[in-house]
């Protein structure tokens, strides 16, 4: 298929970008890498007069540590999440991620930016930022203010960035001692989206693991806190009783959807055995 | 005098490879023509209905459209096509047209054509067409479609049934009677379809001023299209020329009559300017043939020393509305039940075909037609068998396989085998995959919670099809190819044949045939294909003829060119053409090997000096040779396929780990090329039978219509492909080749279905739908 006509502006700083969005009275869609919204053009899902592209402004760019957080730039594409090594010390969970997300020429163009701001519910970062306990930096008219990860994910590609703002950056705090992570996920093929998908940070503390924050994704209509399993674990040694108590309590976290080519049931079954894993993962790499 | 055979059996690259690497493919889409025209098509959004409104004028008057069509203004310039044949005795189907008529009979059925100066002009149009369905209710299941007063799936059939047929052998109740055990299992294998790298395109050119129609068509059969024009928009044959410029791969999908492709010629007709259509992915996967879709229920009986003595089957398979045209939808049916047990000396057997109409796409013939069903249920039960007797897999069917020194055989279906190597093929394949150590470490790792699985399946493969396939059935379908071989005025050679290429290196192997006969090499020889006004008629490809068929006529034609130009030569050395031969470029003493004339004086002398000729020397180097397969109805080829597999059984994701291919083509041309095809085969078969599935809901709608949803096999989930071979060359050609582009295929999921079940088997659980997903298999666990 081919796209709708639509117009294309080049935004050279994010007050530009928002306030051509403005001008075309909301009939605009901002565009990072691409490799969600070009698909939907072509697809006539939607059909804006107004392409509006955020690559060229310098502000939503670069990686650094700025008081106790590293600044992730929303232009940061798939790619360098696998290669930076800030990322990979203090972001370590995307970079684990990143090699499940599709394939080299995608995250090549592919953004951290539009990946969360797409929050697409079967995507990877997104959980990875829920699990790092990310805040998300929005650029508005009123204002720049920062999200919790938490309250980002509103729905199924719906979060908190209302029409018109501009995600400028994503804040991950940093790494602290016995910091520990895992992520892994169960797909038809290599770089598929998720059937099920799980994102894991903790800390071990002597005598049991502290900050618990578990993830899975492609099990609702966002990236999904399993707070009962993160509960389940706390204050425990990572053994397999704890891992199992972690996996029982995934029922009261997931609802997941029914499908006859997915049931609800063959989706918590998925979840349970892959938490299983990815916590066995944790202790190994600990 | 016959020339050396220095280049038939070597691995020659493909060319026209180097020449797409490089970025100068010339495929249908990168042909402009001025004044052409872009077609998009209005389609039904549901699977039955009735058309209540239809209202273009908006679309007609949209930025860049110059012309919209309906049923209305397009179909009457077209004789309406029905998908049957005479051979299918009893087979019915409704009458087609181009665009729907009244009644919308599948989703995805074009219901109106839109012209414009782009096609995101058209596409734009497309959505301010007015059409206003009165949904009925759509045949979407089989069974529920043969039940008494079931709606019919399309108008002007009295039943859902298209085709009803019955084999069966007067032993068939005693064998079952007297049977020591008696397995039995049903089977679903899902509906998939073809994806092409390049998709359905096709331009139409018709020049008013000449009445000529050109048609540029990625297909693989040229002049079955020549045919189909001609006659249905009642054109003199010479007015119509089809050209297949580079094909980005069809696998049977792009030899079916399509109402896009009539619609793109019937419009080009009318407003005699060029027209373009190339179909996108979404209207692909409603459009294009889907494949297979059968149900399946089948048993085997063995005596107790594991001999089998009958099968009984019975086939339903659901097909869409209409059977397709001009070879219909029933031939995959029929090669499923003729196949079963086709490997084996089983002397009884049952078979019986239903063959229905539903609102669905429609399903006909691709890559391997009925071949992997047959193999599926046949090692299915011969695995099943062997379980009750406690056999080893391998041991059963050297028990049954037919012996390599019993030929001719012929089946308990009817399949007459010239000869066949079942037995070496079967010990062949048990040393290449290291049999014992493979179930060894499988015993060992099952004790470590890990389940591999080893399957085998040992299948025959129908190629070089004659008359018998369809002409027979009152098809104009060529079954004889045509080759035009002629030496150049400089002592170049070249070849315009009818076989076609789409990949798999057709003229790779014609230049090396040729060169072969004429002592020339075969980068020497230019070869043509695909145009039905420079190449002789013929059957292009379909069911495996280009090496076999097509080869043997570039050999033919090759020789009598040898013959022509060794008379010549003997006339100028004033020697008898009998003592002369062809090598290196020249003519040379076949005694002696010592060079007399090159070819480039030959042609110098015949081109521009026939006056130096004696008198009555013909100086023609040009030949023409058609040939058509004489002796048995087909030559079946065989082979033997393994595959090894991992199945998670905590997720139900399998790993398949290793995949080997044992198989006998008769004389190899070009090793490099038949393992390609068997690899580029094996990975068609084993995508349907994990990932590739056209999902229905039950109003009839596609719900994976995209190549997000839709799952294509992979580089990454595919495994390496060892493969061997045995040579058993058919005596009914000289050349002795036999085909093998849909060996691969044909077996390659029936491995996987009993690798599967034997990594299953500990836990008491067995699958026997395919594709095989996550889904059914934690299913089969009970997980689910
Ligand atoms: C073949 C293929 C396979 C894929 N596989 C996967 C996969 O396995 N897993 C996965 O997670 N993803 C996958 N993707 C999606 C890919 O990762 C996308 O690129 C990514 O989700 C979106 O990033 P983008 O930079 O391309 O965003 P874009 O497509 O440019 O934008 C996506 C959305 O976010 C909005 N947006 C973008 N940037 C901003 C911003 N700074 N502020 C506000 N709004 C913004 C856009 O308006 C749009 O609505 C796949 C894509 C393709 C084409």
């Amino acid at each position: 298929m081919k796209s709708p006509k639509f117009d294309y502006v080049r935004a050279g700083s994010v007050a530009d970008a928002m306030t051509a969005y403005a001008e075309a009275d909301g009939d605009a869609v901002f565009v990072s890498g691409g490799h969600s919204v070009v698909p939907s053009l072509a697809l006539r899902l939607q059909a804006p007069a107004l392409m509006i592209d955020l690559s060229a402004i310098e502000a939503l760019s670069g990686i650094d540590l700025r008081d106790g957080w590293l600044r992730i730039g929303a232009m940061t594409r798939h790619a360098q999440a696998m290669t930076d090594p800030l990322i990979a010390t203090h972001a370590p969970l995307f970079a684990a991620a990143a090699p499940f997300v599709a394939h080299p020429a995608i995250r090549n163009r592919g953004t951290l930016g539009g990946s969360l701001a797409h929050a697409d519910p079967a995507s990877e970062f997104p959980a990875a930022a829920l699990a790092m306990r990310a805040e998300l930096e929005i650029a508005s008219a009123q204002g720049i203010r920062r999200v919790p990860a938490d309250d980002f994910f509103v729905d199924i590609y719906e979060t908190a960035i209302e029409p018109g703002e501009v995600l400028q950056a994503i804040h991950v705090p940093c790494a602290v001692a016995g910091q520990m992570v895992a992520f892994d996920e169960i797909a038809r093929r290599r770089g598929d989206y998720a059937m099920v998908g799980a994102a894991v940070q903790a800390v071990s503390a002597g005598e049991g693991l502290q900050d618990v924050s578990i993830a899975m994704f492609s099990v609702g209509n966002r990236p999904v806190r399993a707070a009962s399993a993160q509960v389940a674990l706390t204050g425990r040694a990572l053994d397999a009783p704890a891992i199992a108590a972690a996996q029982a309590a995934l029922a009261d976290d997931l609802d997941p959807p029914d499908d006859p080519q997915f049931p609800a049931s063959m989706r918590l079954h998925l979840a349970r055995v892959l938490l299983g894993r990815v916590l066995a993962k944790l202790e190994t790499a600990a | 005098m016959t020339a050396g055979n220095e280049h038939i059996g070597q691995a020659h690259r493909r060319g026209n490879a180097l020449r797409h690497l490089a970025g100068r493919g010339r495929f249908v889409t990168d042909l402009a023509l001025p004044r052409m025209l872009h077609a998009a098509f209005v389609r039904s959004p549901m699977a039955r209905g009735r058309i209540a409104e239809l209202d273009v004028s908006d679309a007609a008057a949209a930025p860049g459209v110059v012309r919209v069509f309906t049923a209305e203004t397009l179909n009457k310039t077209c004789a309406p096509w029905t998908g049957t044949l005479e051979h299918f005795a009893g087979m019915k189907s409704a009458p087609q047209n181009i665009l729907a008529e009244g009644a919308v009979l599948w989703a995805g059925h074009p219901v109106t054509m839109i012209l414009a100066h782009s096609r995101a002009e058209a596409e734009d149009a497309c959505e301010l067409v007015l059409l206003d369905i009165e949904e009925e209710e759509a045949v979407v299941d089989g069974d529920a479609a043969l039940l008494d007063g079931a709606a019919p799936a399309s108008e002007g059939i009295d039943s859902n049934l298209c085709f009803r047929t019955v084999l069966e052998t007067p032993g068939l109740d005693d064998a079952f009677a007297s049977a020591a055990h008696v397995v039995e299992e049903s089977f679903t294998f899902g509906r998939h379809t073809a994806v092409t790298l390049e998709p359905r395109a096709v331009i139409a050119d018709f020049d008013p001023s000449t009445g000529q129609l050109t048609v540029h068509q990625g297909t693989q059969t040229p002049y079955q299209f020549q045919d189909v024009y001609a006659r249905h928009f009642g054109l003199p044959e010479s007015k119509v020329r089809v050209i297949a410029p580079d094909v980005g791969g069809s696998f049977g999908m792009k030899l079916h009559v399509y109402n896009e492709e009539m619609a793109t010629v019937a419009a080009s007709l009318t407003l005699g300017r060029p027209v373009r259509f190339v179909a996108d992915r979404l209207e692909s996967f409603v459009s294009d043939i889907h494949a297979r879709d059968h149900r399946v229920t089948a048993r085997m009986a063995v005596d107790a020393a594991g001999t089998i003595l009958a099968m009984d089957v019975d086939d339903m398979t659901q097909i869409g509305a209409f059977s397709t045209y001009p070879r219909t939808s029933v031939a995959e049916g029929n090669q499923v039940i003729r196949l079963m047990g086709a490997p084996y000396r089983m002397p009884d057997y049952r078979g019986r075909l239903s063959v229905v109409f539903q609102n669905k796409v429609q399903t006909s013939q691709y890559r391997a037609v009925g071949h992997p069903i047959a193999c599926a249920v046949t090692e299915a039960l011969v695995d099943r068998a062997a379980e009750q007797l406690d056999l080893d897999p391998f041991e059963i069917r050297a028990r049954n396989l037919v012996a390599d020194d019993a030929y001719p055989h012929v089946s308990a279906t009817g399949y007459q085998f010239e000869k066949l190597s079942h037995q070496t093929s079967l010990a062949k394949l048990r040393q290449l995959m290291d049999y014992d150590t493979l179930r060894s470490e499988q015993a060992e790792l099952r004790r470590q919670g890990i389940y591999r699985g080893i399957g085998i399946a040992p299948f025959v493969e129908i190629t070089n099809p004659g008359a018998a396939f369809y002409g027979v059935g009152g098809a104009r379908i060529s079954a004889q190819d045509g080759a035009v071989v002629r030496l150049t005025p400089g002592g170049d050679v070249q070849c315009a044949i009818s076989v076609t290429e789409q990949g798999q290196g057709t003229e790779t192997i014609i230049a090396q045939i040729v060169a072969d006969q004429l002592g020339v090499t075969p980068d020497q020889v230019k070869v043509t294909t695909g145009d039905t006004d420079t190449t002789p008629s013929g059957g292009a490809t379909w069911a495996c003829r280009g090496a076999g068929i097509g080869g043997e006529t570039a050999l033919r034609a090759g020789r009598r060119l040898q013959a022509q130009i060794l008379a010549i030569a003997g006339a100028v050395l004033q020697a008898d053409p009998a003592t002369l031969a062809l090598a290196g470029g020249a003519v040379i003493d076949s005694g002696t090997g010592r060079e007399r004339i090159t070819l480039a004086e030959i042609g110098r002398i015949a081109t521009y000096r026939p006056d130096t000729l004696p008198e009555g020397c013909d100086n023609s180097l040009s030949a023409v040779q058609h040939f058509a397969p004489t002796g048995y109805p087909f030559d079946f080829t065989n082979g033997i396929q393994a595959s090894h597999v991992e199945v998670d059984i905590e997720t139900g994701v399998t790993r398949l780990l290793k995949h080997w291919v044992v198989e006998d083509c008769g004389r190899i041309i070009n090793p490099l090329l038949v393992d390609e095809q068997i690899r580029g085969g094996v990975v068609q078969g084993l995508g349907p039978a994990f990932f590739e599935e056209c999902l229905y809901d039950d109003m009839g709608q596609m719900t994976n219509a995209s190549l997000a949803d839709y799952l294509v096999p992979m580089a990454g989930e595919m495994p390496d492909i060892e493969i061997a071979h045995v040579e058993t060359p058919t005596l009914d050609t000289i050349l002795g080749a036999k085909g093998v582009g849909e060996a691969g295929t044909a077996a390659a999921g029936a491995a996987a279905m009993n690798a599967v079940n034997d990594a299953l088997r500990p836990l008491g659980a067995r699958i026997s739908q395919t594709p095989m997903t996550p889904l059914r298999i934690l299913t089969a666990l009970g997980h689910v």
